[in-house]
């Protein structure tokens, strides 16, 4: 057992390490592209948070939104810093899932998707119709940037750097918790809610507890996002946006923590690598999603076992004869 | 004493009366069978005691508190659990975690020690019961298998073990013997009285008559929703009303 925690923790500290230096490698709107991937990976894994007790969310994107609009409020008319604004952002999302759970988790399952979407869209439209304060479809702009000593943050690199330091620590506290007490529970109340209940378990508790702690995180890539382009709108927060963490999630794979990020990280650079094929990208985007239905169910996370089973059969082949 | 009391219970759905002014006790420390044919009520009556469904009319009291129209992770809390008709267990987790679920009650934690890892302690004591739980049913053997590949026999074992570890006073089970073999019956009756002696009361919904005979103390049968009969099993096979109603009269052919 410690042998793989030690080979765990080498892996992951290679990883760091090459992901730390690879920006000096790109181009500039490849280091554009990279910040946008780290901050997608946060929001796949919050939305996995939410997801573990089985009911799949359309409001996460939203919940994103709420976030980034609540830390650009608090930085451009209350004039907080960043330091202050962004965790705030990640509360004000937190609270807003608090109030949502006590209609959304009075429905399940299909009701629930549609009721998420629903109350979704109720905030993201009062975004375009209350121009004041959320500046309707132009949205807010000219948020300003982090400050930090001398550190131009307006830079795709120093601001890569702080995504990527807060991003893993938000990933490391995930994935504490899904490895906890609590995570357990939580696929217990996926897997049978009955039998989770039967033993004391209130399945309406938890599963407000991984809608708003998934909330708390997604409003941090938020805030995180757009204070790097600068400005938000409606626009980047809407189904569209939804759908792609959905299927990052489906690609991925949804029984692992790393399924969901690996999901993001493939299709993010295949999408990247068509950029020429502007008119095609969609095309692409849909012949991959129904290719990994049909041939990878258990989605990307379920590769490395299936070669293994293949490769394995191989060797029985030669081996026979 | 009386560890459960139900009294007067009417639940109907609609127009149709599940159970109609039922009364009946249970003693601590017994094990209580609760029979009668198809449709009779019994499961309905379960639901009632764990909460799953709210009476229409009357009362439940555990030790003496009603605990009527509660939810059933607060009825739960207070020390009845209920193992599942079908083989419901959590099928993708393996045997360890099962139980580990159980130990829900006894060791609460939050999701801010459970980040930093203060509960490290309540985690071990947690691990520990879970361990002794699955000794104590005999799968310790199996504890790194998924639930979902056991022996028939051996998921129900589980799924009094993940009961079992959560402490409960009253254990309702439904249809434990449901699709065994003789073999498994006796197995499984063995287990029951092992609950039993631990000092849990059992309640039991079963059709195998010749296991509910063998096993309780007392029994309860119902009838299209009614009281039809209590007492001891002696009592009730000498009982006419009940030699009617399961065999439909046709003793007087």
């Amino acid at each position: 057992m410690p042998g793989t925690v030690i080979r765990k923790t080498v892996a992951i500290g290679i990883l760091f390490i090459a992901l730390a230096i690879l920006p000096h490698f790109l181009k500039y709107h490849h280091q554009d592209f990279l910040i946008f991937l780290v901050i997608n990976v946060l929001v796949v894994v919050s939305y996995r948070l939410v997801t573990l007790t089985g009911e799949w969310s359309l409001i996460h994107a939203v919940m994103m939104g709420v976030g980034a609009y609540g830390s650009a409020l608090l930085s451009k008319q209350a004039g907080l810093s960043f330091w202050i604004s962004f965790p705030l952002a990640g509360g004000i999302a937190a609270i807003v899932a608090a109030l949502l759970c006590f209609p959304l988790f009075r429905m399940t399952q299909f009701y629930f998707l549609i009721g998420s979407f629903a109350a979704g869209e109720a905030i993201r439209l009062s975004w375009i119709h209350f121009i004041k304060p959320f500046g309707g479809t132009s949205g807010i702009s000219a948020i300003p940037s982090p400050e930090l000593l001398d550190i131009d943050f307006l830079e795709p690199i120093p601001y890569f750097y702080l995504v990527l330091i807060i991003v893993t620590i938000c990933l490391f506290l995930l994935f504490r918790i899904e490895k906890s007490r609590i995570g357990l529970t939580l696929h217990a109340v996926h897997w049978k809610a009955s039998l989770a209940e039967s033993i004391g378990v209130n399945t309406w508790n938890y599963r407000s507890l991984a809608f708003i702690t998934g909330s708390f995180f997604v409003g941090l890539a938020g805030a995180l996002k757009v204070h790097y382009i600068g400005t938000v709108t409606p626009k980047q927060f809407d189904i569209g946006f939804m759908v792609f963490i959905l299927i990052w999630v489906i690609v991925g794979g949804y029984r692992t923590f790393y399924g969901a990020i690996l999901g993001a990280v493939v299709l993010s650079v295949l999408d990247e690598m068509f950029r020429e094929f502007n008119e095609l990208r969609p095309a692409i985007y849909g012949a991959i999603l129904i290719f990994s239905i049909l041939y990878l169910p258990a989605g990307l996370e379920s590769l490395p076992q299936r070669l293994k089973r293949v490769f394995g059969r191989k060797d029985r082949q030669m081996e026979r004869t | 004493m009386a560890i459960l009391e139900v009294q007067n219970l009417t639940k109907k759905f609609g127009g149709l009366t599940a159970l109609n002014d039922v009364s009946f006790k249970v003693g601590e420390g017994q094990i209580h069978g609760l029979i009668g044919p198809n449709g009779a009520g019994k499961s309905t009556m379960f639901k009632n005691i764990a909460g799953f469904y709210t009476p229409t009319r009357g009362d439940i009291l555990f030790e003496g508190k009603s605990i009527t129209g509660q939810t059933p992770s607060r009825i739960s809390m207070s020390g009845i659990v209920r193992t599942f008709q079908e083989t419901t267990l959590f099928q993708e987790m393996t045997v360890f975690e099962n139980v580990l679920v159980g130990t829900h009650n006894r060791s609460r934690t939050n999701i801010f020690s459970a980040i930093i890892g203060l509960d490290r302690l309540i985690q071990q004591q947690a691990r520990t019961s879970a361990m002794q739980a699955l000794e104590f049913m005999g799968l310790e053997d199996r504890k790194h298998q998924l639930a979902s590949e056991l022996p028939l026999g051996s998921q129900r074992a589980l799924a009094i073990a993940i009961a079992l570890v959560s402490k409960p006073k009253l254990m309702l089970m439904d249809e434990p013997f449901a699709g065994m073999n003789p073999e498994e019956t006796r197995g499984m009756m063995q287990l029951t009285r092992k609950v039993r002696e631990s000092g849990v009361t059992i309640v039991l919904v079963e059709h195998d008559m010749k296991a509910v005979m063998g096993l309780c103390d007392q029994l309860t049968v119902l009838n299209f929703g009614t009281l039809l009969a209590g007492g001891s099993p002696e009592q009730v096979r000498n009982n006419p009303d009940v030699i009617n109603a399961y065999l439909g009269g046709s003793h007087q052919v």
